[in-house]
């Protein structure tokens, strides 16, 4: 054992050398134990580090996990191959992160969704309120029946943020607006599993919800397929969904991982890459509402210039949008 | 089929030739998967025994989940032996990670390793063994069957721990859902740090005390299962409750009991994942372990050599299929599953598959 560790220091030993000297630039994703096929989140992930692909010729490598345990081993490794900077999706790698970080000062770390300590990681955190926000007004000013739905993923608080800063939005518009709120589970497997929202959408719709918000991946595609057959009205998530059922999807809380991916890597490669902590907002185009040829016609000229003087209103902060994760608390229910 | 129905086969080619033939299998079909989707398998097969045994940190990942499996493949097999199925393994490992989490976050401030590891222990052993309770009694008394009642109690726990985690016990100021880390002194002793000990040096790995509790555990499952008069009882209302009931032995207790024990067990994989390995609570850190169990014990052959093995095979493909999946970005994680799954299906599944051939030789042989 003890001559298999040196031959495996001498071996890191020699790959680093070999890496200082022809420095080429390898980076990587790790996605959780969602996957990188999850049509959500981790997707968005690996379309950034795609997209940067087809910009610059550079490679990356990618990896999946499915155990807590593997977190650790999946950045070794590519700490290990030389990899750089290495970007895990998911609050789940929080501790991995800060472990692995340590043990390879000289590696970039990026994590998403959550905040590592280390001088040599960078934490990439969004403000899912203030999208959510901007949705929730366009859901109270859709609605006819005064009541709107959520339903949410995971109960974890990253989804009650999404829920927290949506309410706010729509008691902004009308304070008296009803929302009813369900989370599909209590695994991860609530990201996906579209029958159950379907399931849900439809209990919403017959309580008189007539706009529902699924911030839930995978599982809100069965909502959007719902809202869709019952003939009301939904919001998407993550990516821009709109143009899944044109017409019924009134809009999508847009965050933009790709872009963080995509811009990490970037730094990286142009040698401006910043460790600490970074929020992507509102204003800085990590988090929107989209608004396209999709859905146009169902956007009326009001709405639009209400959420865009709401949207401007959070920006210069004229309008705090609480979030929930900072007292695990929401002011609205 | 019934489990445990006699072979014709001798004992010895029932435990060496005929798993060895059901892995072969397996393995073959993999094979074929991995040659259809353009990779060399013997080159994936090298890779996979290398990912698991060839380097120091390998072999240390591989153990440490042997010990998940351990635990969970003898709580199954103990159930078993009383013609129980409990596939609650997963549930009561994650109850008894919250025995554990309320054990150190009260004491840890305030007691020595010494005092806190035992502590610990049982709280694991007499949380995973209440969850198994309330379906044992409901089987014993009113024939709720535990098959379903073992599997639905998963499916509580899951959301009671995730209320608890998120909303009770989550670090404050914490945006994800895990609680604060344990004290030191309530850290099951790594392995590289034990054996620096006594001057032998490996690498950093998770693999900790746990895992000479495991093999403990085995001994200990042994001597009580064929040594002790109430091993007797189990296997008697496992091969014949009536019998046993004729037999003047309550049968009531004696189901009670080994739900509890294999609760208990099962409740220990926590104690490796908790305090051997995270020094913290995850959402769902469980992972599916307790299922795993299902497919060791059904393995092993319900013995504690045979729990080892299988265990050792299914920790081995847990560790290796990883490397593998690290150098050939072909091999997905889900190609790892599919090569776990084969191995179940000719193993458990299918373990009459080659036994009848087999006999048949045997038989000529004679």
């Amino acid at each position: 054992m003890k001559i298999e560790l040196k031959r495996v220091s001498l071996a890191v030993a020699a790959a680093m050398m070999a890496s200082s000297a022809f420095a080429a630039f390898a980076p990587a994703v790790v996605y959780d134990q969602a996957g990188k096929f999850d049509k959500s989140f981790n997707e968005a992930a690996y379309k950034g580090a795609e997209q940067f692909k087809k910009e610059t010729g550079v490679a990356y490598r990618d990896a999946q996990i499915s155990s807590d345990a593997q977190k650790e081993q999946v950045l070794r490794d590519m700490a290990r191959k030389n990899m750089d900077p290495i970007v895990a999706v998911g609050f789940s790698y929080t501790q991995a992160v800060e472990t692995v970080a340590k043990e390879f000062p000289k590696t970039r770390f990026v994590i998403i969704d959550s905040v590592a300590k280390g001088p040599n990681v960078k934490s990439i955190l969004f403000k899912e309120q203030e999208g959510s926000f901007l949705v929730g007004m366009a859901a109270a000013m859709k609605s006819k029946t005064n009541t709107v739905g959520f339903i949410g993923g995971m109960d974890v608080p990253l989804i009650r943020a999404f829920a927290c800063g949506y309410v706010q939005g729509v008691k902004y518009v009308n304070k008296d607006d009803k929302v009813i709120q369900n989370m599909t589970g209590t695994t991860p497997s609530a990201f996906n599993d579209p029958a159950r929202g379907t399931e849900l959408a439809k209990s919403q719709f017959d309580r008189g919800v007539d706009v529902v918000f699924a911030a839930a991946g995978g599982t809100g595609l069965g909502v959007l397929q719902s809202a869709k057959a019952a003939g009301k009205y939904s919001i998407g998530v993550d990516s821009n969904q709109n143009y899944l059922h044109p017409g019924s999807v009134l809009t999508s809380m847009v965050k933009r991982v790709d872009i963080a991916v995509h811009n990490t890597f970037m730094d990286a490669k142009n040698n401006t890459w910043k460790p600490g902590i970074e929020v992507l907002g509102l204003k800085e185009n990590g988090i929107d509402w989209a608004l396209d040829a999709n859905n146009r016609p169902l956007i009326t000229p009001d709405m639009e210039k209400r959420i865009k003087t709401a949207r401007a209103a959070i920006i210069s902060g004229k309008i705090k949008v609480v979030d929930y994760r900072a007292n695990n608390s929401c002011p609205v229910q | 089929m019934k489990f445990g129905q006699p072979s014709t086969l001798p004992r010895w080619a029932q435990l060496t030739i005929l798993p060895a033939l059901n892995i072969f299998a397996a393995l073959l079909v993999t094979g074929l998967v991995t040659w259809l989707i353009g990779e060399n398998p013997l080159e994936c097969l090298k890779l996979l025994i290398h990912g698991a045994f060839g380097y120091g940190e390998g072999i240390g990942y591989t153990l440490f989940y042997t010990t998940d499996f351990i635990f969970t493949g003898l709580a199954v097999a103990a159930a078993f032996h009383a013609g129980l199925f409990n596939i609650g393994g997963e549930g009561q490992a994650y109850l008894a990670g919250l025995g554990i989490t309320l054990t150190v976050f009260a004491f840890d401030k305030v007691l020595p390793f010494w005092v806190l590891m035992p502590l610990c222990l049982i709280a694991a052993m007499a949380f995973g063994a209440a969850w198994a309770y309330i379906p044992a009694w409901l089987q014993a008394k009113r024939g709720s069957h535990i098959v379903v009642t073992t599997i639905m109690f998963n499916f509580i726990s899951y959301s009671l721990m995730l209320y608890l985690i998120g909303h009770q016990l989550i670090e404050p100021g914490s945006q994800n859902p895990t609680t604060r880390e344990f004290g030191q002194n309530a850290w099951m002793p790594a392995m590289q740090d034990i054996l620096a000990g006594i001057g032998i040096h490996i690498p950093n790995t998770p693999l900790n005390g746990s895992f000479f509790l495991a093999l403990i555990a085995c001994v200990a499952f042994y001597l009580v299962v064929w040594h002790s008069r109430w091993g007797y009882e189990l296997r008697t209302v496992g091969t014949n409750e009536h019998a046993a009931r004729y037999a003047g032995m309550n049968v009531t207790k004696i189901i009670v009991l080994a739900m509890c024990a294999s609760g208990a067990l099962a409740g220990l994989s926590a104690v490796n994942e908790l305090l051997g390995s995270t020094h913290r609570m995850n959402v769902l850190f469980t992972n599916g372990i307790g299922f795993v169990g299902v497919a060791v014990a059904l393995m092993g052959r319900n013995h504690p050599v045979g729990i080892f093995l299988s265990a050792l095979l299914f920790g081995a493909l847990t560790q290796g299929g990883l490397d593998l999946s690290f150098a050939k970005p072909m091999i997905t994680r889900e190609m790892v599953l599919l090569i776990e799954g084969l191995v179940i299906l000719f193993c458990g599944g299918l373990e009459n598959l080659f036994e009848p051939i087999l006999a048949m030789f045997f038989k000529r042989g004679k």
